[in-house]
């Protein structure tokens, strides 16, 4: 719109917000407000560790994350639990994406039993506690069918988290049009045929979002396996603590590198995103 | 009149949605190359009737017989039967994720274990007939209603069956598209296809039906050939419907 334009306006201009708003919500203000908050967070913890006497060790930190010695190059205790924490949630996100196919087509089927069977096995997961189903596979279901607490903790984060994504699978599956059935049914395709090419492709779209918060959710919860001792992240972090009484260096490290995984993994994920949502 | 054993049988087909009665003592049949035009108030279960026919609703009364092939929930059969059975909807109902060729020739490759440069060249073959064949690489979604329901039209076609069904093909068509798809159907009766339309599109049914059906509440009320059905018809009901849509 030219400047000029402007008179040929009939209407009287409409009222502004109250000054108050306008305010408040002016960059510069808001800048000064966040500063402090946080500002006011980092130094009332700073204050309050140096009246406790607490004896900061930041340098004493990168030897945990890598080392530079005669030997070369090495990674650190904590790279090495952060490399199980990747492997352990991987594995047991696989395994946790096959179960929960296998639920969530159990409950689409139209078996009875099959439905039933599935609804149960969801109950119960979803309202049992995480922290219980570990103690469970592991001081429970270990001893009984005789596997280490590594096996243990992927198979309660698979099953924890199946419970969660046969249910994205579900609603995704169910987002697709009931026409595209009945289309994929009148030119002769089978029910795997349909699945197959026209209603899985569909509701792939509709999958990915949940499901990339399902990726992070299961990094974050895999910290909970540490209560039985598996060696991931959280658990060397732990153990540090106990040898050196760092607390607060090794606690900031931690979250920092949970922080950094899973904000790539989000980049990662609004990527994929980005390229799925171009089919109409 | 054609004399040879029907394509299509229903004997007192009776179907329920709950307490809800959609068909009612339905018996009627369906001869090779006839085509029929099934028409009534909404409501009236002409879209149940023919979606009996592929095996989309199930009966719970009577017996259908299709192609020689008895069809009941669960039948085997049903599935290859689908495929002597090509079927229009009033929602197009393409697949959008696959490019108008794909929908084309994904029945043919995966159902009926086409080549694929085969089923190209006859799927292509099929969309000069519905004349789009400018149209092949686009997706379904940069095509108009009229062109959707072109493709949707080629794609029964593609499956080369005995039989096609259209349901309500143009009601969910702009007006300015109706006709464009109409042609295309008016084409199609020439080439001795079996064809079972429920349309309102009365206009059309004069020029290709060769029996018309009249139905309301779940029951056939009349069937006749068209010049008897349009001049005379012998119910009230068909009468009234008449006057209504053609008072236009």
């Amino acid at each position: 719109m030219e400047l000029g334009g402007l008179r040929s306006f009939k209407g009287l201009p409409v009222r502004q917000p109250p000054a108050i708003n306008r305010f408040l919500s002016s960059a510069p203000v808001s800048l000064v407000i966040y500063c402090l908050i946080v500002g006011g967070i980092l130094y009332s913890s700073f204050k309050g560790a140096q009246a406790m006497g607490y004896n900061w060790q930041w340098y004493q930190i990168p030897k945990y994350i890598y080392s530079y010695t005669d030997n070369g190059f090495q990674f650190g205790e904590l790279m090495l639990g952060l490399w199980t924490t990747i492997t352990l949630s991987s594995t047991a996100f696989i395994l946790a994406l096959a179960i929960g196919f296998l639920v969530a087509f159990l409950r689409l089927s139209g078996l009875f039993i099959g439905a039933r069977v599935a609804i149960c096995f969801l109950e119960f997961v979803r309202n049992v506690p995480l922290l219980v189903l570990v103690y469970l596979f592991y001081y429970v279901l270990g001893p009984v069918f005789k596997y280490d607490r590594y096996t243990a903790s992927i198979l309660c984060l698979a099953v924890y988290h199946s419970a969660l994504i046969s249910e994205i699978l579900r609603a995704a599956i169910k987002a697709v049009a009931q026409g595209q059935w009945e289309a994929a049914k009148s030119i002769g395709m089978s029910k795997v045929q349909t699945y197959r090419y026209i209603i899985l492709p569909q509701s792939i779209r509709f999958m990915l979002p949940p499901m990339t918060g399902e990726v992070v959710h299961m990094v974050k919860s895999s910290a909970i396996v540490s209560v039985i001792a598996v060696a991931e992240l959280t658990t060397l972090g732990q153990n540090i603590i106990s040898d050196t009484y760092m607390a607060f260096e090794i606690w900031f490290t931690i979250a920092l590198i949970y922080m950094f995984v899973i904000v790539i993994l989000s980049i990662g994920a609004s990527q994929v995103e980005k390229r799925y949502t171009v089919i109409n | 009149m054609i004399t040879k054993t029907p394509i299509i049988i229903f004997q007192n087909v009776d179907k329920y949605y709950g307490n809800f009665q959609a068909l009612s003592d339905i018996s009627i049949e369906v001869k090779p190359s006839e085509r029929m035009v099934i028409c009534g108030p909404s409501g009236s279960g002409k879209s149940t009737l023919i979606r009996c026919i592929n095996g989309l609703e199930s009966h719970n009364y009577g017996k259908l017989i299709v192609d020689g092939v008895e069809i009941f929930e669960g039948s085997k059969d049903i599935i290859r039967l689908r495929q002597e059975i090509g079927m229009v909807f009033q929602q197009f109902n393409l697949f959008p994720h696959l490019t108008v060729l794909e929908n084309l020739t994904i029945g043919p490759i995966k159902v009926r274990k086409v080549s694929k440069r085969q089923a190209e060249i006859m799927a292509r073959k099929y969309l000069g007939r519905v004349h789009i064949p400018e149209q092949a690489e686009k997706y379904p979604s940069e095509l108009s209603g009229g062109q959707q329901q072109r493709v949707a039209i080629a794609r029964s076609l593609c499956m080369e069956s005995k039989i096609l069904l259209f349901d309500e093909p143009t009601s969910a068509l702009d007006p300015e598209m109706i006709n464009e798809v109409l042609d295309v159907m008016v084409e199609l009766a020439d080439t001795g296809i079996t064809m079972v339309c429920v349309t309102h599109e009365m206009g059309f049914a004069k020029k290709v039906a060769d029996t018309m059906v009249f139905m309301d509440e779940g029951k056939i009320i009349e069937v006749a050939p068209p010049d008897k059905f349009f001049s005379k018809p012998e119910s009230a009901r068909c009468r009234e419907f008449l006057e209504q849509i053609l008072e236009h």
